[in-house]
């Protein structure tokens, strides 16, 4: 999809609703790199009627390992947020088709788009008639206030982010035992409407509204985390029965009937299962042998060139708006020194990042935070030798040259890193560059199930740190304000996202600015985003590698694949019959 | 009295060779015991040449990454690691072993370095944390057997049980979690520092954790020579304990400890490549064989030669030492063949 159009997806319109309205018109796009796939959306970003005739069977995934607890409202998972797609439902839901129209929020529960009052402050939506959990209970507005509620009860991962401009959530946030909105969340059961009022008007609420976080369960769901027990959703499969250790099997909802084809279609296969524990390696030899349908891992390096040449057809190769990137602690030598942290995004060659990451098929060089075609993003690149808009080369003189002015030289820097194939040897690269410019470097790898909180936790003392950020949702603000301002900064904590500790007051500014600019104009606010990455740059808290691509491998029974750039692959429209 | 005078026919016999040289001309008669020693020998030979290989002929630095690096083979300039051109072009495999001693004879990993640099290079740490770890086991080994077993007492009591509580834990259990512990804070004791990454870190580990094993069967053999007629009647003529360690139990236990040693090296080699291939011994940029089989891991169905070529050294140096190891003991030791062992 051409960089532009990304653009009137989101820049259009003054409010968020007109830029939701606006988006459905946008072109369609499979998203996939392999012309093999069958993308069953139409041009206009509309999903096709369902084919009754692929209807059944049981299709088979691999992972690696499990993904943790079931619970929608607590994962933060992409590998079950691409589950819970066909698992629940919000009041709004991004569009489930390919291509760009995936980026489009649709109603789901709502009958309609919300009615926004109150200078954007205020949401009212009317409920669905006639659906049913998976336990056979009727949705009602109470189920939708009680989700709400539940979101600060069991301490949603995004509960301080995302909802905590709805009102009375200051309060659920310190106490969130007993959390209750009676201001904030209202549903009225006689008229079917749920409202919510927002302390500020917040042009990207309905985006937060549209992921899992935000699903609706049934009234006097557990107040703690559901773990391995499944809770009863709305969408056209439920969970049978989950063991972390075993497999996740899905089955279709018995209370289903489809109300929306866009928010939440039927699915094809009968069953969905989910097996955990073999290797990446046996994983893409099992799809390879038609023993799986699709492998939720990304293939090892050396099997690459091997599916891309023997399996080409089952190859499905798709652009995310995400960012590879390093880290480098601002509150801790020797990248509390500007000079040195400049140092580094000078030295780092991204070409060589592109290659260990698969090869510039797989990724494309980055310098900026917003990734291209993102809004916001602007083609500028401050670290490139010779200068220029894109990425061409290392300066390494130049970064000598700073290393030896801050003074630097010599020290101590833990690099830290997941211990997975492509992770590591980007660090022993970085290593090996770090050494070169006149460091102590040591390579620290850690379980990818803890390296990213650990990295986060400023008792860690982590000084540099190779990490990756894909976005909640399509807004310049997911990326610069997440990773970036003040507010996420929280010294001691294993939730502190602003990893780098960067927190400039001046620059913190401008993106409550751009915030402020998105309630009434995004294009002004996007490029005020795109001013905001230029600042923060400057400063070089961060060195952005590579906005990588996603390689999805199929069976070759499998068809009728799609991408949804917000979920990714769309698991319950595959057809394996 | 007639005067006693020589026969000249008649020469005084000769003086018998030492225990050492007639250990030293049966372990010269042993064939596989000498080509097995010719064999290490050559090995320890081109592991030392590594700097000479690297500068001189292969022109690499094996500890730098060159991921955009290039080389030539066949007279044209190739990327060292090269992206897939055919299907959908995806993934970039490292450059497969050229034969040419100047160009990347046995490939590249996949941080661009050459292999056989690095195997040189990684051979040197290998043999040296072998070899120093199993003097130094061997030598508390025999400090320890040797006090233990001729005290007695209850000197004998606390070393025994000290050396069977660490014989209690798994081997490779225990070595790995000191290595987290040591990797991470390094070693101090008293005066003596070891900063974490060290090679002085594996070093420690191995001899440490294989004290018993060695130690264990020294202290029955002091036990026993303890009671040998010739020891109790030096006790009982009054000579001092250390008269008596050194003119008679010592050197009726160095061979046994000698025969230890290219044992424990080989097995001591083996522990720290399974130790740096579980990424707990040698730390990068360090390289060891163990470190390089964890590098080729990753690159098992494309460039296998990353990972079989430091295996099959580790798997040859090691039944070498082991044969060696076999001959220094039927030098050394003749009876302990008929018994079935050393141990």
């Amino acid at each position: 999809m051409p960089r532009s159009a990304t653009r009137t997806v989101l820049v259009t319109g003054t409010a968020a609703l007109a830029l939701l309205a606006t988006a459905c018109s946008s072109s369609g796009d499979g998203g996939t790199a392999n012309s093999t796939s069958t993308a069953s959306t139409s041009t206009s970003g509309a999903p096709a009627a369902f084919q009754s005739a692929h209807k059944g069977g049981t299709l088979h995934l691999v992972a690696k390992s499990a993904a943790g607890s079931l619970d929608p409202q607590v994962n933060y998972t992409l590998q079950y947020w691409q589950l819970y797609q066909g698992m629940y439902d919000g009041l709004l839901a991004f569009k489930k088709v390919g291509g760009q129209a995936s980026f489009t929020v649709v109603p789901d529960l709502a009958e309609s788009m919300p009615k926004v009052t109150n200078d954007g402050k205020t949401y009212t939506f009317t409920l669905r008639k006639g659906i049913k959990f998976s336990n056979g209970k009727a949705l009602t507005t109470d189920d939708v206030v009680a989700s709400f509620e539940r979101v600060f009860t069991v301490s949603s991962p995004t509960a301080g982010s995302f909802y905590n401009g709805i009102v009375g959530a200051d309060a659920c946030l310190k106490k969130p035992a007993g959390c209750t909105l009676p201001k904030g969340v209202v549903g009225d059961a006689a008229a079917g409407t749920v409202t919510i009022n927002l302390t500020a008007a917040d042009p990207e609420f309905p985006y937060k509204l549209a992921v899992p976080h935000a699903s609706i369960v049934p009234k006097g769901s557990t107040a703690k985390d559901a773990g391995t027990t499944p809770l009863p959703g709305t969408g056209a499969y439920k969970a049978a029965s989950y063991d972390p250790n075993k497999a996740l099997k899905l089955v279709r909802n018995p209370y289903f009937k489809e109300w929306s084809r866009e928010a939440q279609p039927q699915g094809y296969p009968d069953e969905i299962d989910e097996t955990f524990g073999l290797t990446v390696e046996a994983e893409v030899t099992a799809v390879e042998n038609g023993q799986a349908d699709w492998v939720f891992d990304a293939p090892p390096a050396d099997r690459l060139n091997e599916i891309g040449t023997k399996y080409a057809s089952q190859v499905h190769v798709s652009p995310l708006t995400a960012m590879w990137y390093l880290t480098l602690n601002v509150n801790q030598a020797p990248f509390n020194n500007l000079k040195a942290r400049q140092a580094i995004n000078w030295a780092v060659d991204r070409s060589a990042a592109v290659r260990l990451y698969g090869g510039t098929n797989l990724a494309q060089p980055v310098c900026t935070v917003l990734p291209p075609g993102f809004p916001g993003h602007t083609d500028t690149c401050d670290y490139t030798k010779g200068g220029g808009a894109t990425w061409k080369a290392p300066d390494l003189a130049k970064a000598k040259a700073l290393v030896k002015a801050s003074g630097t030289a010599g020290q101590e820097v833990g690099i830290v890193v997941q211990d997975d194939e492509v992770n590591k040897s980007t660090g022993e690269y970085l290593q090996s560059l770090l050494t070169q410019l006149g460091y102590k470097a040591t390579l620290k790898p850690l379980s990818a199930n803890i390296q990213f909180t650990y990295i986060q936790n400023t008792k860690n003392k982590v000084q540099l740190a190779l990490t990756s950020w894909y976005q909640d949702y399509p807004a310049a603000s997911d990326f610069l304000n997440v990773l970036l301002s003040c507010g996420s900064f929280h010294a001691g904590s294993d939730s502190s996202i602003n990893i780098a500790g960067f927190c400039d007051k001046t620059v913190d500014a401008q993106m409550q600015d751009a915030l402020t600019t998105e309630r009434t104009d995004m294009t002004a606010a996007n490029t005020k985003w795109g001013a905001v990455d230029q600042a923060v740059m400057a400063k070089s808290p961060l060195v952005p590698l590579f906005t990588p691509k996603l390689v999805d491998f199929t069976s070759t029974r499998v068809g009728n694949y799609q991408f949804s750039k917000q979920f990714y692959m769309i698991v319950d429209q595959l057809w394996v019959k | 009295m007639g005067e006693v005078t020589a026969r000249p026919d008649v020469r005084p016999a000769a003086r018998p060779a030492g225990p050492w040289r007639t250990a030293m001309g049966q372990l010269a008669r042993n064939r596989p015991a000498m080509a097995a020693a010719g064999f290490f020998a050559l090995i320890v030979a081109a592991c030392l040449c590594a700097p000479l290989y690297a500068n001189g002929i292969a022109h690499t630095d094996p500890f730098r990454s060159a991921v955009s690096g290039t080389t030539v083979v066949g007279g044209r300039t190739v990327p060292v690691l090269t992206p897939s051109t055919t299907g959908l072009g995806l993934g970039v495999t490292p450059i497969g072993p050229t034969w040419d001693p100047a160009h990347y004879f046995l490939g590249a990993d996949n941080q661009g370095r050459d292999v056989m640099a690095r195997l040189l290079y990684g051979g040197r740490n290998s043999l040296f944390i072998g070899l120093i770890s199993a003097v130094l086991c061997c030598l508390a080994a025999a400090v320890l057997g040797i006090v233990a077993g001729y005290a007695g007492g209850w000197l004998d009591a606390v070393i025994s049980r000290v050396l069977d509580v660490v014989w209690a834990f798994p081997v490779y259990l225990l070595a790995i979690c000191l290595s987290v512990v040591l990797l991470t804070n390094g070693l101090r004791l008293g005066p003596l520092t070891v900063r974490p990454g060290s090679l002085w870190v594996p070093i420690a580990i191995i001899a440490a954790v294989y004290v018993p094993y060695v130690a264990r069967p020294l202290r029955g053999q002091v036990i026993a020579l303890r009671n040998r007629e010739y020891i109790l009647a030096a006790i009982g003529s009054g000579a001092p304990v250390t008269r008596v360690m050194h003119r008679e139990v010592v050197p009726n236990v160095l061979p046994t400890v000698l025969v230890f040693v290219p044992l424990m090296t080989a097995l001591n080699m083996l522990t720290e490549s399974a130790l740096s291939f579980l990424s707990v011994g040698v730390q990068a940029p360090d390289a060891s064989w163990g470190t390089i089989i964890n590098d080729g891991l990753g690159l098992l169905y494309t460039r296998p030669a990353v990972t079989i070529a430091p295996g099959l050294l580790i798997a040859l140096t090691a039944a070498a030492l082991n044969v060696l190891g076999d001959g220094v003991r039927d030098a050394l030791d003749p009876g302990a063949r008929l018994r079935g062992g050393v141990v």
